[in-house]
């Protein structure tokens, strides 16, 4: 199968800064994908480089298998990007947007496929409205509107949640879910963690330029070898296991243990002072930890 | 081809929803300086054996200003996009450059036209009378506008800063369009202000647009068709070069 989106050696700098970095990944049709990173890291970069707003210095990037320089017009017609800064043109309505922006990808009576994503963004009663006049979030269901006109089996949404407030949030992303389920592919960067890691199937990470991974969202999350354990005791906790301790709440003992077998030692060392063990149980890790792990560069 | 007609109909749009700023503006302009200058030199001035200052005055004013707008139309549309981010929809979208430069060109040239007609509608009472070879005077309007409507893409793609359009227009576009022989023959110039008149390309606009109602004009209107003509080709050709490689528009 023809991969969604396949990027192959892609390098972009910027005078003395090294936007891209060799990056190289697959996304295959249908995957629900996140691209993860510090602000800086790139993200950005890559996105305008699938969307042709950016030329890479070396490497290839194909869109469905249209590479995105010799074969543009067939990789711009496969991708739907929605811009991370809020843009919109003053002198247009809603719809006259939605249509013009139809147009330039060759369609013309698209008006069905119009209301209907009018009617899954909550724009229907603004249709009419100047672009002008809308709120922030409103701008923002406008901006995912247009990228979808064309229909697009490939989906780029570069931090469309940001700054925007919780209900169009939720509305979002069960929009994007629907369109993921009906087989579109969708590559979505974010800044909050808990989004990528409620939705995306697989995850990229971006550090300066460099991907520093590229796995399944369980993957990653079994990657950081750190355990948390929360802990009931019959007494204090001896003094050797101070220094492990992160805090205490509701009773319990929370312990940082630098891996899962460290908690042998650390039971040993509880039977020796002849305190016992309550309660055990262990903390999941979420994606925010994994992250700040490899963002420090302690993995990889 | 759908890519082209959506950009260029969406280009009409934008000046058409402002044309009491786009096009109802620059007629009223020029419809002021017809008046004061007419009033001033009609008795004194007369260009051409046989035909008054007034009725010599129209249609520089009118080329003019259709000038200046094409440039306008295309300069300020594409700054605008850009500063405002919202060129991005149209980066996106399939379009080539070809279709992305003829649709800001064929919209200001429209533009340029309206504002043409519009000063030869208002200052109708002067005495210009109807063309000699309205041939040529079609010809002028259409190769005037298109020259400046490409320039006026040309600028819009450079320059970054509203600061920067502007220097464009008031050291270049201005000084072209009015030392080009809008007021005067430049047969009554010295020496030296003629030579330098004849490197403008505006001025051969003018004349050739002004031999097409008078039937005479400072030279030759083969001449002129010769030089706006290669002045339309160069300067698409670099429009169209600087789209293709994205410059200032594609990092």
């Amino acid at each position: 199968m023809v991969p969604a989106i396949d990027i192959s050696a892609v390098s972009r700098r910027f005078g003395q800064l090294l936007a891209l970095d060799n990056v190289s990944f697959r996304v295959e049709p249908g995957e629900f994908f996140a691209l993860l990173g510090p602000n800086g890291a790139g993200k950005t970069t890559l996105i305008s480089a699938m969307a042709g707003l950016t030329r890479p210095d070396s490497g290839t990037i194909r869109i469905m298998g249209h590479d995105v320089v010799s074969d543009y017009k067939a990789a711009r017609q496969s991708l739907g990007v929605v811009p991370q800064e809020l843009v919109f043109d003053p002198f247009l309505t809603v719809r006259e947007t939605l249509r013009f922006q139809s147009g330039y990808f060759g369609l013309t009576r698209n008006d069905a496929w119009l209301d209907e994503l009018l009617f899954k963004l909550g724009l229907s009663d603004k249709a009419d409205v100047n672009m002008r006049a809308l709120s922030g979030g409103m701008k923002r269901r406008v901006m995912v509107a247009q990228a979808l006109v064309h229909r697009p089996p490939v989906i780029v949404l570069d931090e469309p949640t940001a700054g925007v407030d919780v209900e169009l949030r939720q509305s979002l992303w069960s929009f994007v879910q629907e369109l993921n389920h009906a087989g579109h592919t969708i590559v979505l960067t974010t800044h909050y963690l808990e989004e990528a890691e409620a939705l995306c199937n697989r995850i990229a990470m971006l550090k300066k330029g460099r991907l520093v991974a590229l796995e399944t969202k369980d993957k990653l999350l079994a990657r950081s070898n750190e355990r948390d354990v929360a802990l009931k005791l019959s007494s204090d906790l001896p003094a050797s296991l101070e220094a492990l301790r992160l805090r205490q709440e509701d009773g319990r003992h929370i312990l940082r243990l630098p891996e899962l077998g460290a908690l042998e030692g650390v039971l040993a060392t509880l039977r020796q002072a002849s305190v016992e063990v309550r309660e055990l149980s262990m903390i999941e890790v979420d994606l925010e930890d994994v992250f700040v792990h490899m963002m420090q560069g302690g993995a990889n | 081809m759908q890519g082209f007609l959506t950009l260029f109909r969406k280009e009409l749009v934008r000046f058409w929803k402002v044309s009491f700023q786009t096009v109802a503006a620059p007629v009223l302009t020029a419809l002021l300086y017809q008046l004061i200058f007419a009033h001033v030199l009609s008795k004194h001035v007369e260009a051409y054996p046989g035909v008054s200052y007034s009725a010599f005055l129209i249609p520089g004013l009118a080329m003019m200003s259709m000038a200046q707008n094409a440039f306008a139309n295309s300069s300020s549309s594409l700054i605008q996009s850009k500063i405002t981010g919202n060129i991005v929809f149209l980066l996106l979208p399939p379009l080539t450059a070809l279709e992305f430069f003829a649709a800001y060109l064929l919209a200001a040239m429209v533009r340029g036209l309206a504002v043409g007609a519009g000063v030869l509608l208002v200052t109708s009472w002067f005495g210009l009378g109807l063309p000699t070879h309205p041939l040529w005077v079609l010809i002028f309007a259409l190769l005037g506008s298109a020259v400046l409507g490409t320039l006026g893409v040309i600028a819009g793609i450079w320059a970054e800063k509203f600061d920067q359009l502007a220097a464009f227009q008031n050291f270049l576009i201005m000084p072209l369009t009015f030392l080009s022989g809008v007021f005067y023959s430049i047969h009554s110039l010295p020496g030296f202000w003629r030579a330098a008149s004849h490197v403008n390309p505006v001025f051969y606009m003018i004349d050739g647009f002004r031999y097409g109602f008078f039937g005479q004009a400072d030279i030759s209107p083969w001449l002129s068709l010769g030089v706006v003509g290669a002045s339309f080709i160069l300067l698409s050709a670099l429009a169209l070069w600087l789209l293709h490689r994205g410059y200032k528009l594609r990092h």
